[in-house]
């Protein structure tokens, strides 16, 4: 006979066993991550790897030096960074404090839905139609070019800034608002020189957030940039991200235990160490910034 | 004074610009991708499996494909998810260490590059355990990846019981099992279901760990077992697209329209179960 308590306990404990996955999943991923890689690592000198200025894995003579691919990404981070920083924020700012209650309900879920499509979707949209846009203004770009994909990379992350600022001048106390205006503030004061600066710590995190969406992109990356793993700064000319290394590898069919297979391994180990970085430290600054008191 | 306003009224316009700004660029998205995509659109295309000549090229692996590896990836992922996100919302301690840590770890999970997840899936599943570039592969990895999604917004939907609905409970003299399961569970059923239903969405369109774990851009049958080799929608547009055939990039375009109505109609679900379940409240 099963007493209430006795099932009470029992649903207690089986419970607990569904979050078996997601604890061996964070191990896994390091376990694996570092088991694979460690083959690599074996054959080529980390200081070679995370210095090296030529990523040559697939040719002889091979060289796994990682700047290249790091120079790649950043092209990808920092346009798109420039791109959806301030329209992201002027558009959290519309949607906070200037639209009407209407607008805002109809506005919300467009934001929703660019964030919904997928990034494979993205990365057509910048090979096939951005690029021959890009080229209009440009005619000198490459049919794979850093900037295109920075750009729909740029579109992804933006409704991830606009949300986190959303949210944050929604929480803001009504009383602070109240005082600019109080104080004869225009709408634009209020925003730029009070609001604003009482989100920073927000808009710092989500920033770091979407710097780390930007690093870990992977398809529209590897459709409209490229593969080539070259140190250069022009965002019209083709690159290789670290993320598009791998699949590059990957659809190559690497078999097991080459050294290819296990660079992938070892650029991934250093994508998940970078991100998680940036991560961290975005979720502790907006633990911080909850955490403050008007 | 009039500088003053006149530098407000250009803050407002500027900012409405880069909300329209938002609008438009999908609008674009959508409406450059719809003019390649309609005059491929056709039940032959739907009906068709992949081939070396545009014309002929269909997505019928892509699409059953897809659905077989949701399907799987649900099964195995939405109950562990819910599961979870109960155990660590009503059951553990709030204030214990391991519980924060947890938390953590999920919230880090929940940000982890997809790629990751993939390579995980490769040397985990795939050649650890030996299961292959199978269906089953595929499943396990994107398992993972959404599992983290399922868990955080389950949580949220749980904190948005009122407590006055726990209290009645226990006051009614119910069990703890009995006020989870029974009133606490079917209280925040919509928000849970929209959470699933945003993680599922985010499965579909998924791709980049696949690849990692071998869904083929060519596969020419339907999967019958779970070992058997697939190809997904959003590999079948990769695959498309990278080619240097302009007739092929219609083909992907096309079954981009696909995918996204896909995604569009599931979204409808979502909006539909809410709607239903906010009427079951007010009674």
């Amino acid at each position: 006979m099963l007493t209430k308590q006795k099932i009470d306990c029992y649903i207690k404990i089986s419970l607990r066993a569904f979050l078996i996955p997601s604890i061996v999943c964070t191990l896994f991923t390091i376990l694996f991550l570092t088991k694979e890689s460690l083959p690599f690592f074996a054959e080529v000198n980390i200081i070679d790897f995370l210095f090296g200025r030529s990523w040559q894995p697939l040719i002889e003579p091979r060289s796994f030096g990682v700047i290249p691919l790091i120079i790649g990404t950043m092209h990808i981070v920092i346009i798109s960074i420039l791109f959806a920083l301030p329209v992201g924020i002027l558009t959290a700012i519309y949607l906070s404090e200037i639209a009407s209650k209407k607008h805002r309900k109809f506005l919300k879920p467009i934001l929703e839905l660019l964030a919904g499509i997928p990034s494979v979707v993205f990365g057509y949209f910048a090979l096939i139609t951005l690029t021959p846009i890009i080229r209009i203004i440009f005619p000198q770009v490459e049919a794979f070019n850093s900037l295109s994909a920075a750009i729909v990379v740029g579109v992804m992350i933006l409704p991830l800034i606009t949300s986190l600022c959303d949210d944050a001048l929604q929480s803001l106390p009504k009383s602070i608002k109240d005082a600019a205006y109080a104080l004869g503030c225009t709408q634009f004061e209020a925003v730029f020189f009070i609001q604003l600066p009482a989100v920073l710590k927000q808009i710092s995190a989500s920033i770091l957030l979407a710097i780390s969406r930007a690093i870990g992109e992977t398809m529209a990356v590897t459709l409209a940039a490229g593969a080539t793993p070259s140190l250069h700064l022009n965002p019209l000319k083709s690159i290789q991200t670290m993320t598009s290394f791998i699949v590059q590898v990957c659809l190559g069919d690497a078999s097991s235990g080459t050294v290819e297979y296990h660079s992938c391994f070892a650029v991934a180990l250093l994508l998940f160490i970078i991100t998680f970085f940036f991560n961290g430290l975005g979720k502790l600054l907006i633990r911080k910034a909850n955490n403050y008191d008007y | 004074m009039t500088t003053r306003k006149l530098q407000n009224k250009l803050f407002v316009m500027f900012s409405k610009t880069c909300c329209l700004l938002c609008i438009f660029i999908l609008l674009f998205l959508v409406i450059t991708t719809l003019i390649r995509a309609i005059p491929e659109l056709s039940f032959y295309f739907l009906n068709s499996y992949p081939s070396r000549f545009a014309n002929k090229a269909g997505i019928k692996a892509a699409l059953v494909g897809s659905f077989y590896l949701i399907g799987l990836t649900s099964l195995i992922a939405l109950p562990i998810g819910v599961l979870s996100a109960l155990y660590l919302e009503e059951y553990s301690n709030k204030k214990s260490i391991i519980k924060k840590t947890l938390e953590l770890n999920i919230s880090n999970l929940a940000a982890m590059p997809s790629i990751v997840y993939g390579l995980v899936g490769l040397a985990l599943f795939a050649r650890f355990l030996n299961l292959g570039t199978s269906l089953l592969t595929g499943s396990l990895t994107l398992s993972l990846l959404i599992l983290p999604i399922i868990i955080v917004s389950t949580q949220a939907a749980l904190k948005t019981v009122p407590k006055s609905v726990t209290l009645a409970g226990y006051a009614m003299g119910a069990h703890k099992y009995q006020v989870v399961f029974g009133l606490q569970l079917p209280y925040a059923m919509t928000g849970i279901l929209t959470g699933i239903i945003l993680a599922i969405s985010r499965a579909i369109g998924e791709s980049a760990p696949l690849i990692i774990v071998g869904a083929v851009g060519y596969v020419s049958f339907l999967p019958t077992s779970l070992f058997d080799s697939y190809t997904v929608l959003p590999i079948q547009i990769f695959n498309w697209a990278g080619r240097p055939n302009e007739d092929f990039h219609n083909r992907s375009a096309a079954a981009i329209i696909v995918l996204l109505l896909v995604l569009l109609s599931f979204n409808l679900v979502a909006i539909y179960l809410r709607q239903k379940s906010l009427r079951n409240k007010k009674i």
